[in-house]
C-alpha cells in the first residue's frame, strides 16, 4: 500500500484536532467546502465539523486577531494564510498581540493558536506567492516556528505546538504536499531515516550509518527532497556521504538531540529556501559556533535562495531557488578548503 | 447622580492628576495618557455590563479599568513598578490583564482580538458581550473595518465604543477623518448611536436597550461619544490652541457637576483626592515590583 501524501497526513491532523476538541477553531480564507482550501489542505472538514470550520473575508490581520481572541477566552485556534506570503499582513496580530500576550501581563497567559503557512516556491506563483518568510518572525519572545515534514505525523506536530501554549507558526512547502509521507525507515533504495528523539522531532536520513559522515545537512522538511538527492549525487558520483537533518521544530531549536551527530561530521550545512540575509541558517550556524568551537573542521556552510525576488518563470525561477545542484556545489566548495 | 458614580468619577480624575503631578516631579517614568474629561464614560457604561461580559481597553485606560475595578492601587503600583501591581510591572499603563479586562497599546490592535472573544461568547456563554473602547484616531486602521465587516457577517455581541474626543495626539478629526463614523457605521449595516451627554443616567436609559439588542440577538453595535480631552495626549505634550482648549475645559463634567451639586460634590471631591493620595504615598514607598516568573 502506497503511503498517504503529505496534504492528506495534515488533512487528517486538522480533522483529528477538530474531533477531539470542539473549542478548536479553523479559519482561513476558502475554507469551506466544496472548495476546501487552495491547497485542499482542509478538504471535507467545513462538512463534518460546520460550527468550527469558518471561511473568512480576505481579511488576514482581523481573522489572525479573531483566532487570537479566540485563544485567549481558552479555545485552539487555527488559522490557515492562503499563501505565506500574506501573514505580513497579521505581523501585528502574530508579533504584538499573541506571541507578546503570553507573558507582557506579568502572568502566563496560554494563546493557543497556530497560524498555518503555504510556503515557498517551485510552482511558478512568482514573486508575491513564494515566498519563505521564516526568517521574519525569529527571534519574538513567545513564538515558536515549525514546519511540515514527510517525516512527521502533522498530528503530533499540531499536538507539540498546542501543548506549548503560545503561539505558533507552521510552514508548510507547497510542493510537499502532494508527495508522500516517509514510512517504516525507509526514504528510497539508497537512504533510510530515523528519528534522533523518541518525539521523532528531528528527522535523520542516512545511506551508511557506520563511520562519521562527510557532511550533515540540516534543512526544514520543505527541502528534505532537493537534501536527498544531492545527497544520492554526492554518494554516488563523489563518494561523499551525507545525513540529513529535519527538524520539525525550526525556532527555538533544540539543539541536544543533534549535538551528537554533529561533533562527528567533517563539515556542517544549513540548507533553506529563504532569500539571503538575516537566516534560520545564520542563526544556527551562529549557535553552533559557540557550541561546537575547538571541535569544527571549519565554518558551518549556508546555503539559501540568491538575494533576489523570486520570479515567475520556471527557468528564472530555477536560477534564484536553492538545487540539489547547489547542495552538492556548497558541500564540494567547503569540504575542498580544509 | 448616584454616591456611587460620583465616587467613581472622582476617583480616576484624582488618580489621573496625580498621575501628572508625579511625572512633573519626575516619580514616574515612561508614559502615560489620562482621560481627563472622558471618565463619565467608562462610569456610564459600567453599570450596563455584567461579570460576565470583557472589556478591551486601549492606551488611554485607567478610567477603563477603575470604572471596572475599585483598584487605584494595584494600578498604581502597574504604574510605578512597585510591588502589589496588577500585572507584576510588566504591562505597565497601557498593558494591563484583570480577569475579562485587556488592554493594549497598539491602536485598533484590540478590536479583531474583541470579535474573537464575542464569538466565543455568542457559542458558549449567549448573553454576553465584548466591549471595545477605540478613539477617533484609531479609525484610520485597516483592521477596524476587516474587523466590522467580520462582526456584521457573523452577527458578533461586539460593543464598539468610540470616544470621539475629536482628537488624535496632535491630528484633530478634520485632518484625520474623511466623512463620518456614523456612515462608516451605515456602509456595514452596522447599528449606531450618536451620545452626546455627560451624564451617566442619561447615557443608560438611551443604551440600555441598544446594548440588551446586542446581547440578545446577538449583533454588533457602534456607540459615538461626543467627548473632550480635557488633558494632554500623555504628559506635557498639547499644542492645542487656546480656543481649542477652552472648548474642551468648557466641556468637563467635573465643572459641571461642581457648579451643579458644589455640597455633594466637594465632600467626595475632597475624599477621592485624600484617598489617591494616600494610595500613592503608600505605593511609593513599597519595594519595585519583581516582574514575574512568567517573562
Ligand atoms: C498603530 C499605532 N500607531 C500609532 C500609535 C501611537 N499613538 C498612541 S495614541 C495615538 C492617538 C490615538 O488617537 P485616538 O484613537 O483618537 O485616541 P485618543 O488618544 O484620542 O484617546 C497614537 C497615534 C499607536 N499606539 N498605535
Amino acid at each position: 500500500m502506497r503511503s498517504e501524501r503529505v496534504v492528506e497526513n495534515l488533512n487528517r491532523a486538522l480533522g483529528g484536532l477538530l474531533d477531539a476538541d470542539p473549542n478548536t477553531y479553523l479559519l482561513g480564507e476558502d475554507l469551506a467546502d466544496p472548495y476546501g482550501g487552495a491547497f485542499k489542505a482542509t478538504k471535507g472538514l467545513s462538512s463534518r465539523y460546520p460550527g468550527q470550520v469558518l471561511s473568512t473575508p480576505i481579511s488576514e490581520s482581523a481573522v489572525v486577531g479573531v483566532a487570537g481572541g479566540l485563544a485567549l477566552a481558552g479555545n485552539k485556534a487555527i488559522v490557515e494564510v492562503m499563501f505565506s506570503d500574506f501573514v505580513t499582513l497579521a505581523f501585528d496580530q502574530i508579533v504584538n498581540f499573541a506571541s507578546k500576550s503570553v507573558t507582557m501581563y506579568g502572568q502566563w497567559v496560554p494563546i493557543r493558536l497556530i497560524v498555518r503557512c503555504p510556503t515557498g516556491g517551485r510552482r511558478g506563483y512568482g514573486p508575491t506567492h513564494s515566498q519563505s518568510l521564516q526568517k521574519h518572525f525569529m527571534g519574538v519572545p513567545g513564538l515558536s516556528l515549525y514546519e511540515l515534514s514527510p517525516f512527521r505525523d502533522s498530528l503530533a506536530t499540531f499536538h507539540e505546538m498546542i501543548a506549548s501554549g503560545g503561539p505558533c507558526l507552521f510552514f508548510e512547502d507547497k510542493v510537499l504536499y502532494t508527495s508522500r509521507m516517509y514510512l517504516n525507515g525507509v526514504v528510497d533504495d539508497l537512504f533510510s531515516f530515523d528519528h534522533l528523539d523518541a518525539r521523532g522531532t528531528v528527522a535523520r536520513v542516512w545511506a551508511d550509518d557506520g563511520d562519521d559522515p562527510d557532511c550533515v545537512l540540516i534543512c526544514p522538511g520543505g527541502l528534505v527532497h532537493r537534501a536527498v538527492s544531492a545527497a544520492r549525487s554526492m554518494l554516488i558520483e563523489d563518494e561523499l556521504t551525507c545525513q540529513i537533518l529535519v527538524p520539525a521544530k525550526l525556532y527555538p531549536f533544540d539543539f541536544e538531540p543533534v549535538l551528537p551527530l554533529l561533533r562527528q561530521s567533517r563539515l556542517i550545512c544549513v540548507v533553506e529556501d529563504s532569500t539571503a540575509g538575516g537566516t534560520w541558517g545564520a542563526d544556527l550556524a551562529h549557535a553552533i559556533h559557540g557550541l561546537l568551537w575547538g571541535r569544527l573542521g571549519r565554518p558551518v556552510r549556508l546555503v539559501h535562495a540568491r538575494d533576489s525576488v523570486i520570479p515567475a518563470a520556471a527557468h528564472l525561477e530555477r536560477s534564484v531557488l536553492v538545487q540539489d545542484s547547489t547542495i552538492r556545489r556548497a558541500v564540494k566548495e567547503s569540504l575542498a578548503n580544509a | 447622580m448616584s454616591e456611587h458614580d460620583l465616587e467613581r468619577l472622582l476617583l480616576i480624575r484624582h488618580f489621573e492628576n496625580k498621575l501628572l503631578e508625579l511625572f512633573e516631579q519626575g516619580r514616574l517614568h515612561g508614559t502615560t495618557h489620562t482621560c481627563l474629561g472622558q471618565e463619565y464614560i467608562p462610569v456610564a457604561l459600567g453599570a450596563l455590563l455584567k461579570a460576565g461580559d470583557h472589556v478591551f481597553s486601549n492606551h488611554r485606560g485607567h478610567g477603563h479599568y477603575l470604572a471596572r475595578f475599585d483598584d487605584p492601587d494595584g494600578l498604581l503600583a502597574e504604574i510605578m513598578g512597585r510591588s502589589g501591581a496588577v500585572c507584576g510591572g510588566v504591562g505597565g499603563s497601557q498593558h494591563i490583564l484583570r480577569d475579562r479586562f485587556l488592554s493594549t497599546g497598539v491602536q485598533g490592535e484590540s478590536l479583531p482580538v474583541a470579535a474573537g472573544v464575542a464569538l466565543h461568547l455568542k457559542r458558549r456563554s449567549p448573553g454576553e458581550v465584548a466591549l471595545v473602547h477605540i478613539g477617533d484616531g484609531t479609525w484610520g486602521q485597516g483592521v477596524v473595518y476587516e474587523t466590522l465587516n467580520i462582526a456584521r457577517l457573523w452577527s458578533l455581541p461586539l460593543l464598539v465604543v468610540v470616544e470621539n474626543n475629536k482628537i488624535a495626539q496632535s491630528t484633530e478629526v478634520s485632518a484625520h477623518m474623511a466623512g463620518t463614523i456614523a456612515d462608516r457605521a451605515a456602509a456595514f449595516d452596522i447599528g449606531y448611536h450618536f451620545c452626546d451627554s455627560i451624564l451617566p443616567d442619561v447615557i443608560r436609559a438611551e443604551l440600555g436597550p441598544l446594548v440588551r439588542k446586542v446581547r440578545e440577538t446577538p449583533m454588533p453595535l457602534i456607540v459615538e461619544f461626543d467627548t473632550y480631552r480635557v488633558g494632554p495626549h500623555s504628559k506635557g505634550d498639547d499644542t492645542r490652541d487656546r480656543v481649542a482648549l477652552r472648548r474642551a475645559a468648557d466641556h468637563d463634567w467635573y465643572v459641571r457637576f461642581r457648579q451643579a451639586m458644589p455640597e455633594r460634590f466637594g465632600a467626595v471631591d475632597r475624599r477621592q483626592r485624600t484617598r489617591v493620595a494616600a494610595v500613592a504615598d503608600a505605593v511609593a514607598a513599597r519595594p519595585l515590583s519583581g516582574g514575574s516568573n512568567a517573562f
